[in-house]
């Protein structure tokens, strides 16, 4: 059978995609698979092209000769499903979760692509303003105990409820 | 179909002579990456998903701070023709996956065409500026504050440990892409480009040519842009690449220099032909107009010809372009014809510029 997409090569990938009950049939070969990779979408945890050809692009070497045992239980995004396979494959994060999800494999990618591995650039002035308001909050607090053990009440509650004022800005702005 | 503004008019604000060393550099480009939380990035996001994306970015186009760095017109893919796109795309206002892999693509322009926001391009969000000649740290300061702007209407993904959470790892932490665009026809001339640009992809800089990754170089036009986006602040990615772009420059006046004082007949000479062809020739492939108006440029810029002018020059090479032909001539062309319209263009532009200035 020849490739379905370059019609010059042999087809040796064959299998269906199913999406929302529409069945799609592929027979294509080994390199249009891997050009055609990002645009056949995986699907978590089923079969997808992506876990095919996920041995071929292999751009983290400290796993390099290591087979992962089927025991081994794989990295997975929890909010977008992306696994770890899938990411060192398509070279892209998935969603903002992927980067705590796959956090503790990241420092040898990026020491090679940055020659770094922390942020040392701007801060998003929000995010600056939320830690100015934890740093004040817990000025606060100290204050407040302070002020329970000074047995000055009235300043106590003054201090709680700044410190409230404080939580709600805080669960306003994220 | 609406008729796009953006699309009738081939000279944006950085195509305009204008900027710092404007003889060697043509622009300076400034791009920000960014993406919003709680939101698949576009390279796993469903049509819905991206759908939703888009309509919160263009909403935040009403917030106040928005508004103040404003205004920017929304302008959505789908709604668009093949020509116009790629009449964008030929104006360096989007990219060429924003029209290919993209869904819910679109892209937020400023009057002057200086200030291209896409949308669900390989990020949310990719704030570009682009200025004419050397300007890095004005399109910097103006992306930044469009960035900020930005932020206070919606919620970026950020990490304080990892900065900027973009869907490429080479992209993370500052989120920047900083590039300049060169005209370097005197050292092609004497065979140093390449000696030069392998320096410099030895400093962490990359060299491209005209439209980006993987884009051949041609008319003597190579991108040089950073590589790392993490571990530096953005003042200095900008100033590591102002300060080798410099030297480029110097490279490149030393080598003008040489060639005027050295064979100044002989290249004389080679701008003029050029010159006489591109006013009456009548089939031009779209290879050699690049190299012709390279050549005339360098006349224009060395002071060894007035009838034309360096932004005419720029206007050229964009309207040149296969896309830009078909939307001014109006009819769908091959590439046999196409360089008979083209090599018409510029005839016509030639012969009027006396009239247009």
């Amino acid at each position: 059978m020849v490739c379905q997409e370059c019609q010059k090569r042999p087809a040796t990938l064959h299998f269906t995609k199913i999406v929302n009950g529409e069945k799609t049939e592929f027979h294509i070969c080994e390199h249009c698979a891997r050009e055609k990779g990002e645009l056949i979408p995986g699907t978590s945890g089923g079969f997808s092209i992506h876990n095919l050809l996920s041995g071929l692009m292999d751009f983290d070497s400290s796993n390099k000769g290591q087979v992962p045992g089927p025991a081994v239980q794989e990295l997975q995004c929890p909010e977008c499903g992306m696994t770890y396979t899938q990411f060192r494959k398509l070279g892209r994060f998935g969603c903002s979760s992927c980067y705590k999800t796959f956090d503790d494999k990241l420092d040898p990618l990026l020491k090679r692509v940055h020659g770094s591995t922390a942020h040392t650039g701007k801060l998003p002035g929000r995010a600056g303003v939320q830690i100015k308001i934890r740093q004040q909050m817990h000025e606060l607090k100290q204050q407040l105990q302070k002020s329970i053990a000074d047995e000055e009440f009235e300043q106590a509650a003054e201090l709680r409820d700044q410190i409230r004022g404080l939580e709600k800005q805080i669960s306003q702005e994220s | 179909m609406p008729n796009l503004r953006f699309t009738e008019k081939p000279l944006s604000e950085w195509m305009k002579e204008g900027g710092d060393h404007s003889d060697v550099v043509i622009s300076s480009r400034v791009r920000i990456a960014r993406n919003l939380v709680q939101h698949p990035f576009p390279i796993v996001a469903s049509a819905e998903q991206a759908e939703e994306v888009q309509g919160q970015l263009i909403g935040a186009l009403s917030s106040e701070p928005v508004q103040s760095v404003g205004p920017f017109e929304p302008i959505i893919l789908k709604e668009l023709d093949d020509v116009d796109k790629e009449v964008l795309m030929e104006k360096h206002l989007i990219s060429p996956s924003l029209i290919n892999d993209s869904r819910a693509g679109a892209v937020l322009l400023a009057e002057d065409e200086s200030v291209s926001i896409m949308l669900n391009e390989e990020d949310h969000l990719r704030i570009q500026c682009l200025y004419p000649g050397f300007q890095l740290q004005e399109a910097w300061e103006r992306a930044s504050a469009i960035d900020d702007a930005f932020e206070k209407a919606v919620n970026y993904a950020f990490d304080t440990h990892r900065g900027y959470m973009t869907s490429c790892p080479t992209n993370m932490g500052t989120g920047l892409r900083a590039s300049v665009m060169l005209h370097l026809p005197a050292l092609a001339i004497m065979n140093q480009v390449g000696r030069i640009l392998s320096a410099v992809s030895q400093v962490g800089l990359a060299v491209r040519g005209l439209y980006g990754e993987g884009s051949e170089a041609i008319g003597n036009i190579f991108q040089i842009s950073n590589q790392i986006t993490l571990g530096l602040s953005e003042e200095e990615i900008i100033d590591n690449l102002r300060s080798v772009v410099l030297q480029i420059i110097e490279y490149e006046q030393h080598a003008r220099n040489r060639l005027l004082t050295e064979s100044r007949l002989r290249i004389t000479d080679r701008i003029m032909r050029s010159y006489g062809i591109l006013c009456y020739a009548t089939m031009m492939d779209s290879k050699e107009a690049f190299q012709r108006i390279s050549d005339v440029r360098l006349g224009v810029d060395l002071g060894l010809i007035d009838k034309t002018s360096v932004t005419q020059m720029n206007e050229l090479m964009i309207m040149t372009q296969p896309g830009f032909l078909q939307k001014t001539f109006g009819v769908k062309m091959g590439s046999g014809e196409r360089d008979m319209y083209r090599a018409q263009l510029i005839r016509d532009k030639l012969g009027n510029i006396h009239v247009e200035d």
